[in-house]
């Protein structure tokens, strides 16, 4: 196996004084700061928070679910535990996970630019996840809620008494937070590109991150308003989800999925841009069908807005649309299949090495295309009927979301872990924990595939006992699985100090965020650069490090 | 396609004048002003969609239950609806005279515009709460009070014959036409005490000479804003206050 590392050389490297970490110093100048990189740490750290709480109360639903009875926690508990673990991984952690921290830290860097066009709101949008993040904490804390992630009416306005106001009013706000980073980021893709840097000359990454926001932008605030009406039904008691009133909660439902099926490609998206970066730079190759793949992207931001019935073919909608939803989600597919196939052929004859982001890459594209593939089953309306709200459905979207989008954040963090800090993560340690990642989740959510085709329910917390089996290999799966997520965060926090310096491209990576220092400055270009080069060109890489060797001599 | 970010070249950059409010990101004043209003009007398309969950709910309940419109719609004062849709085009017309005056440094013009417009602003809450009051009082407010009997059996107004009742099954889907009617005229408030309370801060500067610099584009997407909230509520009222007028 080789290896395209190339750190400076140990016993005489440094990381520069001046950088982005250390311009300021003192708590306020973090709090205050415009810095896209600092509010991106901000933001890695408090995602990480609720991602390990989110995980937490998985956890605590495996445990559950390792008897048939109901033994470890009530059943309405229960309830709530699953509707606490969907709320805060859904809106706190897949939605913001990749666009708010590597995006945050990255989209300037890539399009040349010094900061996104609106550090300010930035920093606003910082806030307003953690008013997010707090409310819904303070929600869970004093009772929880139980309506599922999905706070369906009439059960969410009429029929429980927990906290829904209080966790919509949370995803209210946590939802302004995402419509102000996806604003930036828009904006700042469109205005703030450095001289050459054309369209089509913009990392796949930045491509990505574009059609995410468009998603973001558009559905956000519809789901912003549907909470809104839900919100005044319960309090005050308004008629439009309530069919007593002459209200219709299926209205509910187009609305509530009219933003949470593009939701879904908000979380996946952003992960495709980190894996494109990745793939290319493992097999120093260019990303095979440049244009293909930055086009799927914006395809499936485009098709993702005209599917989102296809969570609601049981609920009493006309067979007719039911039907051009099936129709116009397996389209969705297509430009889904355009990315993976893409991947495979940029593979094909790379100089293929394994490092730790390369490995999460595998893992993503595997996943990826199994959870891609089970979606066609749940697509087509006569599967969708047996399989829907099973165990089938929770282990489709676990791996999209987890095989997926969390195989291309860690991959994402590995890959950038020196640009942030400055120091590399431990290889082989690393390595171990990707390894330890994959087999654990497929040993956790492959079993719930068999559960759903066998009939198993979701949302309970009792089972019939001959499913027992099934459930103790996805508990003990789910074990492994947090190891998994355990070792990074510590052997990252390890490498903050002990890792070693990392230099600027340790990689030899093409993107403009590795031809500048590790960790960069604050205004990320002492000069603007003038971009004559496409994305991924090694051939340019390789005649600036001539040009620098001569230079040298 | 785009391309004004290209064509700024950065070798032209020590001959620009640094003017103090152009933020250090930006090359130059031209790219930052752009910038702030592609991001205004971007914003207010995240404001289209948010009222577009309300507007798609009024076309659906008002072809579902267009009697229980109609009637609801009917106990709307069309003289006080006018008179809003008055004030409030007005209300835009002084906001583009501040515009104007902050755009050819009038310091005491814009900030006559910017109280008129505050005063305006005012004048449609005021008129906005009487028109609530008065549901209060005949009980259409939705919720635990409402009563919709009053469209089973409508009272004659002076000097108009009453309406003909509707049945009483029609006449509950009356709740829903109140429902949209409080959470859309209700958002379209929430939206203009927001303006008013950013105009308020704007008097407050201009009153300093804060934008007397040139350093306006507040004064400019603030102005945006309110022609925005100006037309939420030209599609509200012939909406909600002019449905089958003419009968």
């Amino acid at each position: 196996m080789s290896t395209i590392l190339s750190l400076p050389d140990q016993s005489t490297a440094r990381i520069p004084k001046r950088n982005y970490l250390t311009n300021e110093n003192g708590i306020l100048s973090w709090l205050l700061t415009g810095d896209h990189k600092r509010i991106a740490i901000l933001y890695l750290i408090s995602i990480t928070f609720f991602f390990f709480i989110g995980g937490a109360l998985a956890g605590l639903i495996r445990l559950e679910l390792l008897t048939p009875q109901s033994d470890l926690m009530a059943t309405d508990t229960y309830n709530k535990v699953f509707s606490m673990h969907g709320i805060i991984m859904v809106f706190l952690f897949l939605v913001p996970s990749v666009p708010a921290t590597l995006g945050n830290f990255l989209i300037p860097i890539m399009v040349g630019a010094k900061d996104l066009a609106f550090p300010k709101i930035n920093l606003l949008s910082w806030y307003l996840y953690l008013a997010g993040g707090g409310l819904t904490l303070w929600a869970m804390i004093t009772g929880g809620v139980d309506t599922g992630w999905t706070f369906t009416t009439p059960l969410s306005t009429h029929y429980v008494n927990t906290n829904v106001v209080t966790t919509g009013l949370a995803i209210f706000i946590a939802g302004f937070s995402s419509i102000f980073t996806g604003l930036n980021f828009i904006v700042t893709i469109h205005r703030m590109r450095a001289p050459g840097m054309t369209w089509f000359k913009m990392p796949l990454f930045v491509w990505s991150h574009y059609a995410a926001s468009i998603l973001m932008v558009l559905g956000t605030p519809v789901l912003a308003i549907t909470l809104v009406l839900v919100v005044l039904e319960r309090t005050i008691g308004i008629g439009i989800f309530d069919p007593a009133k002459g209200g219709d909660p299926i209205l509910f439902q187009h609305l509530f999925w009219f933003y949470s099926h593009p939701a879904v490609y908000i979380m996946i998206l952003p992960g495709m841009g980190v894996i494109s970066e990745v793939i290319s730079t493992f097999a120093r190759k260019r990303v095979f069908g440049y244009s293909a793949v930055a086009f799927s992207s914006v395809a499936i931001a485009v098709f993702g807005f005209f599917v989102w019935e296809h969570h609601m073919f049981i609920m009493g909608v006309s067979n007719y649309s039911t039907l051009v939803f099936s129709l116009l989600t397996m389209l969705v597919a297509v430009p889904s299949a355009i990315k993976i196939f893409n991947w495979a052929f940029t593979l094909y004859k790379g100089s293929i090495t394994f490092e730790t982001p390369m490995l999460y890459a595998f893992g993503f594209m595997g996943l990826f295309t199994i959870g891609g593939l089970t979606g066609v089953f749940l697509g087509s309306s006569g599967t969708d009927i047996h399989l829907t709200e099973t165990y089938f459905i929770v282990a489709h979207f676990h791996f999209v979301m987890v095989g997926g989008m969390l195989m291309a954040f860690l991959s994402g963090i590995h890959f950038w872990w020196p640009k942030m800090t400055g120091r590399m993560y431990p290889e082989k340690v690393s390595q171990l924990a990707a390894v330890i990642t994959f087999i654990g989740f497929n040993f956790t959510f492959f079993p719930q595939f068999l559960l759903g085709m066998l009939g198993m329910p979701r949302r309970y917390a009792a089972y019939p006992p001959e499913f027992q089996v099934l459930n103790v290999f996805s508990t003990a799966g789910a074990s492994i699985l947090g190891v998994g997520y355990l070792l990074p965060m510590i052997y990252l926090v390890w490498s903050l100090k002990y890792g070693k310096i990392a230099g600027d491209n340790p990689w030899q990576a093409t993107g403009l965020e590795w031809q500048i220092q590790s960790p960069p400055l604050t205004q990320n270009f002492i000069e603007i650069p003038v971009v004559t080069q496409d994305a991924y060109d090694y051939e340019w890489l390789e005649r600036q490090k001539e040009h620098e060797v001569t230079q040298l001599g | 396609m785009d391309s004004h970010a290209i064509a700024l070249n950065h070798a032209e950059e020590p001959h620009h004048d640094h003017p103090a409010h152009l933020r250090h990101h930006f090359v130059s004043l031209e790219q930052q002003n752009e910038t702030v209003s592609f991001g205004m009007w971007l914003f207010l398309l995240t404001e289209v969609m948010f009222f577009g969950g309300m507007f798609t709910a009024y076309l659906i309940y008002r072809n579902w239950y267009y009697p229980a419109f109609v009637a609801g719609s009917h106990t709307l004062s069309i003289v006080l609806g006018t008179v809003n849709t008055g004030v409030l085009i007005t209300s835009s017309f002084t906001m583009a005279m501040g515009v104007w005056c902050a755009e050819t440094k009038r310091q005491k013009g814009l900030i006559v515009s910017l109280v008129l417009t505050l005063i305006l602003g005012f004048a449609f809450l005021g008129i906005k709460a009487v028109e609530y009051q008065e549901k209060f009082e005949l009980h259409h407010v939705p919720g635990a009070h409402f009563d919709a009997m009053s469209f089973v059996h409508p009272k004659a107004e002076a000097g108009q014959p009453a309406e003909p009742g509707l049945p009483l099954d029609m006449a509950r889907k009356t709740e829903v036409y109140f429902s949209l009617y409080f959470a859309m005229t209700g958002m379209h408030a929430l939206h203009m005490i927001i303006g008013m309370a950013l105009l308020s801060f704007m008097i407050v500067k201009a009153a300093r000479g804060g934008y007397s610099h040139g350093n306006i584009a507040f004064v400019e997407n603030f102005g945006l804003y309110w022609h925005f909230v100006d037309i939420v509520w030209i599609f509200l009222f012939p909406l909600l206050y002019l449905i089958s007028r003419h009968q």
